[in-house]
């Protein structure tokens, strides 16, 4: 364990650098610029590169290109700009390139609120682009999750061929204090290296994967030519249309992920939520994000005044903890409050997972952070 | 026709009806505010403007006050530019139907943007605004950094000035691009003029802005703008930069008409070495170490350079 005073934004590129990544390509947005800071500074220290590009499209477009000769990518922005990335990202989905885009989520829509919190990105990290496929999303809790679940992203992204979305919000990003973190050398063994086909170069198929498999994409530069599109393509690359060929590449972009996630119970060995005081509790409070922060004190505060409160946090927002939730979902009844700073993004994921709306929530979209005695006021409201 | 305002003095446009208000929240000593009551007050027409995100719109238009006396849209960071042209292409479309009903009023379009959402994001925007011909003026308020989100380097910031993400240490003099020729960029699009100004020059200024909203088509205004917070210098030597910025001949005044036509719109009486203009801000402090001073000789060989060709351009009148 290391022991680190800093912010989440930079952990956040301290882990990217870390995880192995080479390449930086972003454009400056409120609250997420200290990450292109950091990395403008870290990466040319390691022998990467971090460029500053005219705008998010070339940020993400040069992160993708950078990213297809092998090298661990990453680009970081807010909201807006991943509406600007949007197009590049399905880029990413169909032709299967790993990338790591943070989003350090504030106030929107549009412009929104540059300078304050929230957590109204959740949706969008879900569908930020037209066309079928599926996200992985993961959210930071804590100073030390900017840092472990931003290496986790890459090691993802790198596994399944895909972009991943890593969500810090301006409170956590702009946080600044002690963190504990993995030792480098535990990161360093544990770090995902992109599979490669060390086939003749004739024989080489880049997109000829089985169902919920990834594509097997070779670096650039290492003698195999191939053929990346954003169309509808068949094993070579190259575009297709045939209608067998689209099916089973959309089951397949889907399936890689969402069907794997369920057979498996997760995409890796690592958790996809916290569960805190929930064994014997009667009410089940789900925050993710910074807000959890605020709910770890709500739970102590409503077992001290005699009420068993627990905490649900998600860490994997997507795909979500499906079966975890379930259960939830039974034990608690209506004894649940999904606390967040939107609308109640998450909220419909949970009234999806078990078909109830029964429950309670606590929504906040004004910029500003929920309380814990907001959430003791909810809590004590409901039972 | 509109009438052009007249302005005698410094006195009377300092106190003549202002459509930007002081009251904002722009860092003390930022020339932006100079600037844009400078664009806003040489015209007594009314005036449809915009502004892209950055320190001119966070800073002006904070709930429940405004400093805008216009009518005013706020949009992304990258097309504030083309917000004004659909409402320039609005009102011609309306005018063109006899359905406005005051067809005199001959309101002015004016779009202001930082050089990050000029130079950058809003590049091909502009571009595309200037292509088509609305009838509209882009005001560049020219910083050099992105000074809205951090002090990150833009396309304009110019070589040796240390921003976030280009900084000076010991392995690097800071940026090291030199600065996008946007004048020449926007020249070559066509323009009916395109003019390079500076508010310590006031008179020039409001010249080139009237002449500017009197011609038909798109106009591309650059207007250098000194920075007291990134560009290193205490709030009340903003016009001793802007004196230094124009005299050294870093920022040459100039305009260019119909694309080819350039004409230096000021010569100072005694030039001043660039090594002035660089010393007197932060962000060049460490080109004054043994080890970057070439790049100072660089800079005063570059500057002599433009100035050479810009008067050999005005010269050849082609």
């Amino acid at each position: 364990m290391r022991e680190v005073i800093s912010t989440g934004n930079q952990l956040a590129a301290k882990a990217a650098v870390e995880a192995g990544a080479m390449f930086f390509g972003g454009y400056p947005i409120t609250p997420s610029s200290e990450i292109m800071h950091e990395s403008s500074d870290m990466l040319p220290a390691v022998g990467g590169t971090c460029i500053q590009m005219e705008d998010e499209i070339a940020g993400i477009s040069a992160a993708l290109g950078a990213s297809m000769t092998g090298v661990k990518s990453f680009t970081a922005t807010s909201g807006p700009g991943i509406s600007l990335k949007a197009e590049q990202i399905g880029l990413g989905f169909i032709a299967e390139i790993p990338l790591v885009i943070i989003n350090v989520m504030r106030g929107g829509p549009s412009t929104g609120l540059p300078t304050r919190v929230s957590q109204a990105d959740i949706g969008q990290a879900q569908y930020p682009t037209h066309g079928d496929y599926a996200s992985i999303t993961l959210c930071a809790g804590s100073l030390t999750e900017c840092y472990t679940e931003t290496v986790r992203a890459f090691n993802l992204a790198e596994t399944y061929m895909t972009p991943v979305f890593m969500l810090l919000d301006e409170t956590i990003g702009h946080m600044h204090g002690k963190a504990e973190i993995p030792d480098l050398e535990e990161i360093q063994a544990n770090n995902v290296t992109r599979a490669t086909n060390y086939c003749e170069p004739a024989d080489y198929l880049p997109y000829d994967a089985e169902m919920n498999k990834p594509a097997v994409l070779n670096p650039m530069f290492k003698g195999y030519k191939y053929h990346v599109t954003g169309l509808h393509h068949g094993p070579t690359g190259f575009p297709s249309e045939d209608a067998y060929q689209c099916e089973f590449n959309i089951e397949r972009l889907v399936g890689k992920i969402n069907t794997v996630h369920l057979e498996n119970n997760g995409l890796d060995d690592l958790p996809d939520y916290e569960e805190v005081d929930l064994e014997d509790a009667e009410v089940c409070i789900i925050a993710y994000g910074s807000i959890a922060l605020g709910a770890y004190e709500a739970v102590q505060k409503l077992r001290a005044e005699g009420i068993k409160a627990g905490l649900f946090r998600p860490i994997m927002i997507w795909p979500s903890p499906i079966n975890r939730l379930e259960e939830i979902g039974a034990k608690f009844k209506d004894k649940i409050l999904v606390t967040e700073l939107n609308m109640g993004q998450y909220s419909r994921e949970i009234e999806r997972i078990i078909k109830r709306n029964d429950f309670t929530k606590l929504l906040k979209a004004n910029g500003r952070p929920i309380a814990p005695a907001e959430m003791v006021a909810k809590v004590k409201e409901m039972m | 026709m509109s009438e052009i305002k007249k302005v005698k003095n410094l006195k009377e446009f300092s106190t003549s009806a202002d459509r930007f208000e002081g009251a904002n929240l722009l860092c003390p000593g930022c020339a932006h505010s100079i600037i844009v009551r400078e664009v806003l007050n040489a015209t007594n027409d009314d005036l449809v403007l915009s502004a892209s995100t950055g320190c001119l719109e966070v800073c002006t238009a904070v709930y429940p006050y405004t400093s805008w006396d216009a009518s005013w849209i706020h949009i992304g960071f990258e097309n504030g530019s083309t917000a004004v042209a659909g409402a320039e292409a609005m009102y011609k479309a309306l005018g063109n139907k006899g359905r406005l009903k005051q067809p005199d009023r001959n309101p002015k379009f004016v779009s202001f943007a930082g050089d990050g959402a000029s130079y950058d994001i809003g590049f091909q925007w502009i571009s595309g605004c200037f292509e088509r011909g609305h009838n509209m003026m882009h005001v560049v308020l020219d910083n050099e950094v992105y000074a809205n989100t951090g002090g990150q380097r833009s396309s304009s910031t110019p070589i040796g000035s240390s921003a976030t993400t280009s900084p000076a240490g010991r392995v690097s003099y800071g940026e090291k691009k030199n600065k996008k020729d946007m004048m020449a960029i926007m020249a070559a699009h066509g323009s009916p003029y395109v003019a390079q100004v500076s508010p310590n020059k006031w008179k020039n200024m409001v010249k080139a802005i009237q002449h500017g909203m009197e011609v038909e088509g798109p106009v591309f205004i650059n207007a250098v703008s000194a920075c007291t917070t990134e560009w290193k210098f205490a709030p009340e030597d903003t016009m001793a930069i802007q004196d230094l910025a124009t005299d050294t001949l870093v920022f040459p005044l100039y305009e260019i008409i119909d694309g080819t036509e350039l004409n230096i719109t000021y010569r100072p009486k005694n030039v001043i070495p660039v090594e002035e203009y660089l010393a007197a801000q932060g962000r060049f402090k460490h080109l004054f170490k043994d080890q970057y001073k070439y790049l100072i000789k660089e800079w005063q060989e570059r500057v002599d350079a433009k100035w050479d060709y810009l008067q050999k351009r005005e010269e050849a009148r082609v």
